[in-house]
């Protein structure tokens, strides 16, 4: 029990409508694990996320993080949302910082402990620039140190790289990949790229559609750190076919 | 075409001059074609002046308005202020309280139906010609677009600008100070300029019911005394008193919210 970091228990959300959301959702992740969770699209992803992140309550189900029940709290989950975020009104360095500062940490120590990462994350001499004047790649990385350097258990990410132009994703990817490895952190990634999902992950979870279960899990066997040449290799396009088919066979049963 | 040359060269200077000459070019144009046809027909200046001897008219009796420009200042100042609290009081309790959200907002919205030129002469019957009618009456007209522009502009907060917050644990008072207060600025900023340009013009009036000094009852005083020259002058000073205030608008806006004009440059 005490060996996954995080446990989905068994999650139920309904909301006034026609289907429920969440049918039961279960998966585990180990500690330093890197777990993608895919779907076809209208499945509940979001909910899902919301409710693991503590910003909705289940109707049933816990979640439990080093096994203890985190259902509903917030604290152990640094939470990214799709969209970057970072606000006009204050610097890079500022945005970087804000979980800290709301968390009571003083603006001296929160900078402090930010202006670390700025290097490692390739944004060194953009800590007093403003969001604006980043590119999107910069932003992205922004948003994901804002969300790293609250220090939570699990990084939940929702879709991070879904509004960039490939180039700048892949770009980002193999950046992740390489930060990932070097920090250990446990990340939950949300996501409708199989590719980036098979190249990022060491396990991916597939969804049923709404409402949802887990359909397949599917371990990703490649070889780390792992860089973009995998991606031509013959085992990633075995597992990209394989998750398409999970996904498929998922959509499938909705008609 | 000179404008274009202004705009290539970019400079500060003669991008001022590329928006405010234009305006400038058509004011003069109409005064000139004013005096002419006050000239040319010799109307009486009892009906209507020459903008030179309202220039003239309004410089002899300089003191004299000037004194009654004060007041009129001191009223704007003293009612824009109390509209000001009460309308991010207003505001501020109706984003933190969805109960007072539905209680409130038909109540504003019915303030905003109330005849003020009926309304303002009994404001006097109730209070007298002293500070207080005037401030009741600018309040009544100037709160609403602060009050609208500032709820609007917290409950424009994205929902997942909100749930980022919520992650971080942060309470609706961090919510609202970190997020929805500064990303209500650029609204309130707006909202305040409609206000303000209604604020002279709702002391103007106020005083014109009744006061015992001030623009409106200057204005009242020489239309009975047929000096529609002097009348004509004061609506001068009022209308310089309204641009400049709102010009000061975007003055304190470049200070309070520099990274607003920053950001729309860049979009």
């Amino acid at each position: 029990m005490h060996e996954s970091k995080l446990q989905i228990d068994d999650l139920h959300k309904a909301f006034p409508g026609p289907l429920p959301v969440l049918d039961g959702v279960a998966f585990d992740v180990a500690p330093g694990e890197f777990v993608s969770v895919i779907g076809p699209s209208g499945c509940g992803k979001s909910t899902l996320f919301n409710v693991i992140a503590g910003l909705e309550r289940p109707d049933a189900g816990r979640v439990v993080v080093d096994g203890e029940d985190a259902t509903g709290r917030v604290d152990p989950f640094a939470y990214m949302p799709q969209r970057d975020l970072l606000f006009p009104w204050r610097t890079v360095l500022d945005n970087t910082t804000l979980g800290l500062e709301v968390s009571g940490m003083s603006r001296r120590a929160a900078r402090k402990r930010a202006k670390a990462l700025f290097a490692p994350f390739g944004l060194a001499g953009f800590e007093a620039a403003r969001p604006h004047e980043l590119s999107g790649g910069m932003r992205q990385r922004a948003a994901l140190l804002r969300t790293v350097v609250q220090d939570r258990a699990v990084l939940l990410l929702d879709e991070p790289f879904g509004a960039l132009d490939s180039l700048t994703r892949t770009d980002m990817q193999t950046w992740l990949e390489g930060v990932r490895a070097r920090f250990g952190w446990t990340v939950l990634l949300i996501t409708h790229d199989i590719r980036e999902a098979v190249f990022l992950s060491d396990r991916v979870v597939v969804l049923g559609p709404r409402p949802t279960g887990v359909r397949r899990e599917v371990v990703v066997d490649l070889p780390r750190p792992r860089d973009v040449d995998l991606i031509t290799s013959v085992r990633f396009a075995e597992l990209e076919a394989e998750l398409l088919e999970a996904l498929r066979g998922s959509a499938g049963t909705v008609v | 075409m000179p404008e274009r040359e202004t705009r290539r060269d970019g400079t500060g200077d003669s991008r001022v001059w590329g928006r405010v000459l234009p305006p400038l070019v058509l004011v003069a144009a109409g005064l000139a074609v004013w005096q002419w046809y006050v000239t040319w027909a010799d109307v009486r200046p009892q009906v209507l002046p020459s903008p030179l001897r309202v220039l003239e008219q309004g410089w002899a009796y300089r003191e004299q308005i000037w004194a009654n420009t004060v007041p009129t200042l001191q009223v704007t100042a003293v009612g824009f202020a109390v509209s000001l609290a009460l309308g991010w009081a207003l505001a501020v309790a109706v984003d933190f309280s969805p109960w007072l959200r539905r209680a409130l907002t038909p109540l504003l919205v019915a303030s905003q139906t109330l005849p003020i030129i009926a309304i303002a002469p009994l404001l006097i019957i109730w209070f007298g010609f002293g500070l207080l009618p005037k401030v009741v009456v600018i309040a009544l007209v100037t709160f609403f677009p602060i009050a609208v522009g500032l709820i609007e502009g917290f409950a424009a907060t994205e929902r997942q600008a909100t749930d980022l917050l919520r992650s971080m644990g942060a309470s609706r008072w961090e919510q609202f100070r970190y997020v929805r207060l500064p990303g209500a600025l650029p609204r309130f900023f707006t909202a305040l300029r409609i206000g303000i340009t209604y604020a002279v013009t709702g002391a103007i009036f106020a005083e014109y019911v009744g006061a015992t000094a001030g623009l409106g009852i200057f204005m009242s005083v020489q239309k009975n005394s047929f000096r529609t020259d002097l009348v004509l002058a004061a609506v001068l000073v009022t209308a310089l008193l309204s641009v400049g205030l709102f010009l000061l608008t975007y003055a304190v806006e470049r200070l309070v919210i520099p990274w607003d004009r920053a950001v729309r440059g860049h979009a």
